[in-house]
């Protein structure tokens, strides 16, 4: 057995995997962040994905396909934001009715376009010189398309924006005690609604990535729950961006071996690993979670109201 | 500037200020004006409008009439952001910090002028400069959860004067405070006041207003009662002011013999919910037809305490013995059952469940017993009794027992809490600041109904801010000091100088006088 | 209190009966409208989509008993549903629960050796165990270990729709289905009659009703109701009163899970007459107990009807699929727009508008 070839193959296929995990995340950690939970990620990223595709396959061009994938995400979060913060509904049931429209309206739009592979597929790219380490190089630095290496950086970017920078101190004031922040001047809604589709454009382009990059096709479903897992793993992460490097790229691993070891078990069994894990990987970040450093925003999932009638 | 120059235009004026709710008028043509150097009272019971005018004037709230000047121009104040940028700054009662934030980020935070990167550490240089000037010493790269009341208090006072406030509003900023910490605030505030502040100090305290205001403007139930010097009024007018009429100020206490052992608490030690000590061997005995009240400020395990004692918090160290009993971490329901009734200090969060109906709160912890709960079922005809007896008995407000309870208002959510509790003859009765937040009339009511219990053979552990209340309710005073019972003396025997001093840390120094 | 040009928007404590139901009136009906721009947008004439959908329900017996027989599963499962959420347990897994109910129904019809006549009590006792321990598991999850119940109900779902699939793919499947993703057919005695000319398995309709019924009457008069009730409004004075989280939390997920999991044994027993794959068992219907029972906010009894409207949809989903050549998804776009605008629309519950004088302060009476 090729346990080389084998690990090599299972680390790059993983961090193909996460990388939409990696993108919903880091966007769902700038808007719970904030105070507002989306649960509509899945909606967003099945939108995404058909707009991706339908763009792709029309115009040639996937990364015009990416883009409009963001901005048709980023539209729907923007009525999520509208509902929760202007009109201060209960934003879980906001988010759902987002996840059951979307997943709708992409069931709805994607008739016809299935069945069909997209005919310009977002290439692949071997990092030159990196690429040739041994064992590190086909591991980390081939066969990953650029989405991988911006989703790393913008981790890191957004990471630094949110604890080194003016900006962060904003956005995490905002969800932890908004009273205090409004009593400083700040605009608590807009915060939120910038948040908030900032957290729409990354479920986009995490959904574009599945149809365009991935898995260069359509089919009604395809983001199979992922959405959920992302609300998921931004609890495990902590609400830290580079927390969910990790944690996405871990459940990249989950997904990539459920399909390896069909030889050995039942497929169905396996594809439900992933869940499963989610929810171990919730119960397990149950313990220890009072400490200061890894709460939730205290403000979380509560509309502000400032108590003017 | 040096001392208040006589100025043509007062700092601030707000004239006929009117705010309507729904249901009450809390500010109904208020006149309002600070001079520069003037350290001007609002002086008013709870729910007088002191806050709601003050957040008017810091731009939280819109007034519905009236109008604002600033510096002699006519101003519109929409936000708060209008209000800082006209240089008001506002520290509330309960202190607008981010706490798991460190100081300097809490005072960065919206902060013109700061850096795009780590803004928190060119605010900690300012900061220190500040703190220097104004005498109120905090140490930037501490989060802020970690601090005393006192040192949250002075970031609040920073973070208004690095914004450049001329104008500062404190809100009750005694009630946190120690009174010799109350002490080093008034040095600080006479201070900004030389270098041409103007203060607005709001206060239900007579004595505070008396010792460190320029001028006192009275509020009562939204309308300016009068304005007054310090000098030239008593505490006794101004309480006829706050009030309306003649204010007793004692509780006529009958002699009640003490009778057996109802609560014991062993060397009990508890942590609060940041993991800290709150409560560190406290020890005491509560005998029956009696009542000990817990002075303290706030915020010195008093709150752990009482959630040790009704089961709502666990013990880590130490036994409690309910009438003889060994109750220690024993489950609410289990004392509640044996006994034990529980006035909580937060009402509505706590003690009612506002959308279900008055009638049904009043059997919330008597449930699943008979009368009211038989086989599992709920015995309907028997909760109406109950509640109509209830409602009559002890004055409740209420358009029916079907009611909603969030309909009801402060006094009458207290009176209801109290029904429930006390009809249920418990041996103890742990009342948590009772009368907070209470008009007048509801005080008093409480007041007897809690002495009531007392002549009944109930022992009522009374915890309280209000040292007055305090010592015209007790009838032996113990003194908490951060989770530490400082001392316990008899009611006739103490002295405020005494108790003032335990409050602060002195261990059971007994003061001739 | 605000002022928008001539009129005052007066906040209100408490929305009267009238009022929440003209609000929800109002939102299924803006809902419909924008559900015409939708039909437009396909190229077809509301009116004439909306006539043919009527047409498709109304036109004779047999077409409008699909709506019946669309509501029965929703009817269970949205009364468990709403019993969840009065205790603000946020359920979204009567979909998991449903097939639970499913898959011990089929084990009971094909494996279990029984006697003849108690086969179908039996299959429904199965189902209602199978759904309330699918429902127990998230609800121990979260007082314990405070796993977010709306993350571990809808994990749940997909592991359970896995387990359907990977039994009808593998240990369960039919050896005389000849090749495809079936179970055999149950017996005679494990299947539910119908009433004449329909699909409408009364039976399970029946108990639905009568369920409806009971969980009202347990909520407004047993002590688990009133405990329910007090952990759902206010779980902070539910813990300072004593009401135990875990027992009452655990007894209403296992009686939520149980009515899903009855639902699941009526579709199978009724409907398809053995497993198959979950797509065909469950349109979705778990999903769409949640619009239920949001629309019926809180009462049981209420969630009966707005059942029938959902089946309503349903059916028109049906309809429009045949007349208008429209899939079926457009119903899951129904859907969401009806719970949008649902939510949306909650603040004008909160609202009363007048006409105030303009200007002048308006100055309300002195309160209690």
């Amino acid at each position: 057995m090729d346990w080389a070839g084998w690990l090599i193959s299972t680390v790059s296929r993983a961090l193909a995997f996460g990388v939409p995990l990696l993108w919903g995340t880091l966007g769902e950690i700038y808007a719970e962040r904030a105070g507002v939970v989306n649960l509509g990620v899945e909606g967003m990223m099945i939108l995404g994905a058909f707009t991706a595709f339908a763009v792709s396959q029309s115009a040639g061009r996937p990364g015009l396909g990416l883009l409009c994938a963001a901005l048709v995400a980023g539209f729907a979060a923007l009525l999520h934001a509208f509902i929760t913060v202007t009109l201060r509904a209960n934003q879980y049931v906001s988010g759902l009715a987002l996840s059951l429209f979307g997943l709708g309206l992409a069931g709805l739009l994607g008739r016809g376009w299935e069945g069909k592979p997209l005919r310009n597929p977002m290439p692949t790219l071997t990092v030159p010189g990196l690429s040739r380490i041994p064992v590190l190089g086909p591991m980390f630095f081939q066969d990953q398309t650029a989405l991988t290496y911006i989703g790393i950086v913008l981790a890191l970017v957004l990471w630094v924006l949110l604890f080194r920078t003016r900006f962060g101190v904003v956005i995490r004031s905002v969800g932890e005690s908004p009273a205090t922040a409004d009593a400083l001047g700040i605009n608590v809604g807009l915060v939120r609604y910038l948040c908030v589709v900032f957290g729409g454009l990354l479920a986009g382009v995490g959904g574009g990535y599945l149809s365009v990059a991935y898995r260069p096709s359509w089919t009604e479903g395809m983001t199979a729950g992922m959405g959920w897992i992302v609300i998921a793993l931004t609890i495990f992460a902590s609400w830290d961006p580079l927390q969910a490097v990790f944690g996405a790229f871990f459940f990249g691993a989950l997904y990539h071996l459920s399909y390896r070891l069909q030889a050995f078990l039942a497929p169905e069994l396996l594809k439900l690993m992933p869940y499963l894990f989610a929810i171990v990987v919730l119960a397990v970040s149950g313990f220890g979670r009072a400490r200061w450093r890894r709460r939730a925003p205290a403000a979380l999932g509560v509309p502000y109201v400032r108590g003017e009638r | 500037m040096v001392g208040p120059a006589p100025q043509v235009f007062p700092l601030v004026s707000m004239r006929q200020i009117t705010k309507v709710f729904p249901g009450v008028v809390a500010n109904e043509r208020v006149d309002f004006a600070v001079q520069a150097g003037e350290i001007h009272a609002l002086l008013g019971e709870n729910g007088a409008g002191k806050t709601t005018l003050m957040n008017i004037l810091y731009g939280l709230y819109r007034p519905d009439a009236g109008e604002i000047w600033v510096q002699g121009r006519k101003v519109e104040i929409r936000s708060p952001r209008d209000a800082i940028a006209l240089g008001i700054g506002m520290v509330h009662q309960h202190f607008k910090l981010v706490l798991p934030h460190t100081v300097a980020e809490n005072v960065a935070l919206g902060l013109p002028g700061t850096p795009f990167w780590a803004p928190a550490r060119a605010v900690a240089q300012r900061l220190r400069a500040l703190s220097e000037r104004y005498g109120l010493p905090v140490d930037p790269d501490r989060r802020v959860w970690e601090l005393s009341a006192g040192e949250q208090q002075r970031v609040e006072i920073l973070k208004a004067l690095i914004r450049g406030a001329q104008l500062l509003i404190l809100d009750e900023p005694t009630s946190v405070l120690t009174p010799q910490e109350a002490h080093e605030l008034f040095k600080v505030l006479r201070n900004m006041k030389a270098k041409g502040h103007g203060i607005i100090f709001i206060s239900h305290k007579l004595d505070e207003v008396l010792e460190v205001a320029d001028r006192i403007t009275v509020l009562r139930r939204g309308r300016v009662v009068g304005t007054v010097l310090p000098g030239e009024t008593t505490k006794g007018e101004l309480a006829r002011m706050m009030v309306g009429r003649e204010v007793v100020f004692q509780h006529t206490k009958t002699a009640c013999p003490r009778g057996a052992e109802a609560l014991r608490v062993e060397g009990l030690y508890a942590r609060n919910d940041r993991g800290l000590w709150a409560v560190k061997g406290v020890s005491f005995c509560l005998y029956q037809g009696e009542i000990l009240g817990i002075a303290g400020i706030a915020g010195n395990g008093q709150r752990e305490l009482v959630e040790v004692l009704t089961g709502l918090r666990r013990a880590e160290r130490g036994k409690i013995f309910l009438l003889g009993q060994d109750v220690t971490n024993r489950s609410p329901r289990f004392l509640s059952d044996l006994g034990c009734a529980h006035v909580p200090e937060e009402r509505i969060r706590l003690g009612t469940v506002p959308a279900l109906p008055v009638e049904e709160n009043l059997i919330l912890k008597r449930h699943h017993r008979p009368p009211f709960c038989r086989l599992s079922f709920l015995n309907l005809r028997s909760v109406r009794a109950f509640a109509l007896r209830a409602i009559e008995g002890y004055g409740i407000m209420t358009p029916g027992p079907r009611a909603p309870a969030k309909l009801l208002s402060g006094g009458n959510i207290q009176r209801l809490i109290l029904a429930r509790e006390l009809s249920g003859k418990p041996a103890v009765v742990i009342a948590a600041h009772p009368t907070y937040g209470l008009d007048v009339g509801a005080t008093e009511q409480i007041r007897q109904l809690l002495l009531r219990q007392r002549g009944e053979g109930a022992a009522v552990l009374l915890v309280s801010e209000d040292l007055e209340e305090i010592m015209a309710l007790s009838d032996r005073i113990a003194v908490m000091f951060r989770g530490e019972i400082m001392g316990i003396v008899p009611a006739e025997e103490a002295c405020p100088e005494e108790i003032g001093l335990m409050m602060a840390g002195e261990r059971g120094v007994r003061i001739k006088g | 209190m605000r002022r928008i040009g001539p009129f005052l928007l007066e906040p209100r404590l408490t929305p009267s009966r009238p009022v929440v139901f003209g609000v929800s009136l109002a939102a299924v009906v803006a809902a419909l409208l924008v559900g015409a721009i939708v039909f437009w947008a396909y190229g077809l004439s509301p009116w004439r989509a909306y006539a043919a959908i009527g047409r498709g329900i109304f036109g004779s017996w047999p077409s409008f008993s699909e709506v019946l027989r669309r509501a029965i599963p929703l009817v269970l499962c949205g009364v468990g549903l709403t019993l969840a959420f009065r205790a603000r347990f946020w359920n979204i897994g009567a979909e998991g629960q449903l097939l639970a109910g499913a898959v011990a129904a089929t084990g009971v019809a094909l494996f279990l050796p029984a006697p003849e006549n108690l086969r179908l009590p039996l299959m429904f006792l199965g189902g209602f165990l199978a759904g309330a321990l699918w429902g127990l598991i998230p609800a121990l999850l979260r007082v314990k270990l405070g796993v977010n119940d709306v993350i571990s109900t809808l994990m749940l779902n997909y592991v359970m729709v896995y387990i359907v699939e990977w039994l009808v793919h593998g240990p369960w499947k039919g050896p005389t289905m000849r090749g495809f993703a079936y179970t055999d057919a149950f017996p005679l005695s494990a299947r539910l009659s119908y009433l004449p000319h329909t699909r409408v398995h009364w039976l399970t309709l029946v108990v639905g009703l009568v369920l409806a019924g009971l969980v009202s009457w347990m909520l407004a008069r047993t002590r688990l109701g009133y405990e329910v009730r007090v952990v759902g409004q206010n779980p902070e004075a539910a813990r300072y009163a004593g009401i135990s989280f875990i027992v009452v939390l655990s007894l209403v997920m296992v009686l939520s899970g149980g009515l899903a999991g009855l639902a699941g044994v009526g579709e199978v027993a009724g409907i398809h007459g053995r497993l198959r794959s979950p797509a065909h068992i469950s349109m979705g219907y778990g999903y769409t107990a949640i619009i239920v029972a949001w629309l019926a906010r809180g009462s049981p009894l209420a969630a009966v009807f707005t059942a029938l409207l959902f089946g309503l949809i349903f059916a028109a989903g049906d309809s429009m699929k045949i007349a208008l050549g429209l899939p079926f998804q457009i119903t899951g776009v129904f859907n969401g727009l009806i719970l949008f605008f649902l939510i949306g629309f909650d603040l004008l519950m909160f609202w009363r508008v007048r006409l105030g004088p303009k200007g002048k302060a308006w100055i309300g009476r002195v309160g209690s």
